[in-house]
């Protein structure tokens, strides 16, 4: 069954680059930059990028960063830790609006 | 020659063979640079059956090392000055000649190193084996998976994560870990699974803070170590479908400046039963030193173990992947 999202579909990633190999260099550089050790280790980059992966909800991300969380020395408990974090946030997000309703609400109520 | 070895037909699934990479990098065949250490495998018995051992050890193996073949291995080290014995096994300990054995090898001027799985040092009847080592001056290589109780304990069974914390503090009283007293304790790493090591100092940083942190508990260095596809660890990438994706990231990283330093390079392997090996992994395989090299420890000529070409195999890609592994760690 054809579907949208196709795990082979990672390994293809760098085809992107194929129709604007400039802009695919830059973005190539600043991404592997982006996760080398600096002030953050790579095991916490890796596993920042996991929550985000969670948050933004990209199957190839996630499938990338709990191999890539996993090869730069994180464990499961600190993994679903960080997903834990991006749900939090994804969550929280959600009910701080409740705010807005509230005042809302509040000024089209008797 | 080196030949092109088929392990169980894994370079049948077109991944590029181990030799084709050495010839592309101009290591081939790779070849011994001299024999500085003699890695002894004393037996396959242990007291634990962890998921990734490559050598399928276990309590129930039956393959324990006499002692005529330590003998030889003595007259070995003894005749050719061989500077560092490297004893692993299973859990070498548990040899009954396994105390003598260090004893002669430390008398004949040798370096001792041991492996160990730390939670046998807290059984009956080796309680005292951190002090043996002490008197001793043995180099403690220690295998622990993880910093944390839950990532251990599965790895190596329930209970493993405290036996082992339990060892290293009486490896600690016994003075390993203080630093300027000669004592070395590193500890080896391996993945919890079918993925690469992190770099070493990476790791190293998180087990230190964690370890002296929360448990008190100080080493010198550790050692990543990549999971080979041999033996246990080869029957769970085969059982859950890794197989093929874990050899193409092992192929796909080859490194030859970590080929180039391999430890076989340096390094003979003696085999329970006196069977001479290129490497342990070799061993597991029953890969036997060929291409005109002695074949048993009763057999030893220096002059043709240290220029032996090497017997190579799709497993070489497990120490020649990334930053390189070997019973010490990166390489590359």
């Amino acid at each position: 069954m054809e579907t949208y999202y196709d795990p082979h579909d990672l390994s293809d990633f760098a085809s992107v680059g194929e129709c604007a190999p400039e802009l695919w260099k830059k973005f190539s550089e600043w991404y592997s930059s982006v996760f080398k050790e600096g002030a953050l280790s790579e095991r916490e980059k890796a596993l920042i990028a996991l929550a985000v992966a969670h948050a933004v909800q990209c199957p190839y991300c996630i499938d990338a960063f709990t191999k890539s969380s996993l090869e730069k020395g994180a464990d499961m408990e600190q993994m679903t830790e960080a997903v834990h974090v991006a749900s939090a946030i994804r969550g929280g997000a959600s009910l701080v609006h409740g705010v807005q309703m509230k005042k809302i609400a509040e000024k089209i109520g008797l | 020659m080196a030949v092109r070895h088929r392990v169980h037909g894994m370079d049948d699934h077109g991944l590029k063979s181990f030799s084709q990479s050495l010839k592309e990098s101009g290591l081939y065949p790779l070849t011994s640079r001299g024999v500085a250490t003699l890695q002894v495998n004393v037996g396959a018995l242990c007291n634990q059956s962890c998921l990734h051992c490559h050598v399928d050890a276990g309590p129930r193996r039956g393959e324990v090392m006499p002692k005529r073949v330590m003998e030889s291995c003595l007259r070995v080290v003894d005749e050719c000055d061989i500077p560092v014995v490297d004893i692993t096994g299973g859990a070498p300990e548990m040899n009954p000649d396994y105390r003598w054995f260090v004893e002669e090898c430390v008398r004949l001027g040798s370096r001792v190193k041991t492996r160990t799985n730390l939670t046998v040092l807290v059984e009956d009847g080796f309680e005292d084996m951190p002090e043996f080592f002490a008197r001793n001056r043995v180099e403690v290589i220690a295998s622990l998976p993880y910093y944390t109780e839950r990532t251990t304990d599965r790895m190596r069974g329930p209970g493993t994560f405290k036996a082992s914390l339990d060892a290293l503090r009486r490896l600690n009283r016994a003075g390993y870990g203080s630093g300027g007293n000669g004592l070395v304790l590193n500890l080896a790493y391996n993945p919890c699974g079918a993925y690469l090591p992190p770099s070493q100092a990476s790791i190293e940083r998180d087990f230190r803070r964690e370890l002296e942190g929360r448990f008190g508990i100080r080493f010198a260095n550790l050692f990543t170590i990549t999971n080979m596809p041999l033996g246990r660890f080869r029957d769970f990438l085969e059982g859950s479908g890794n197989m093929r994706s874990y050899m193409e990231r092992l192929v796909g990283l080859f490194n030859p400046a970590a080929a180039a330093n391999a430890m076989c390079r340096e390094t003979l392997s003696v085999g329970w039963d006196g069977t001479l090996f290129d490497c342990d992994f070799n061993q597991m395989l029953g890969l036997g030193c060929a291409h005109g090299a002695p074949s048993h420890i009763d057999d030893f000529v220096r002059e043709a173990l240290d220029q032996r070409t090497i017997m190579t195999g799709m497993h070489c890609y497990g120490c020649t992947a990334g930053a390189g592994s070997s019973c010490g760690g990166e390489v590359a």
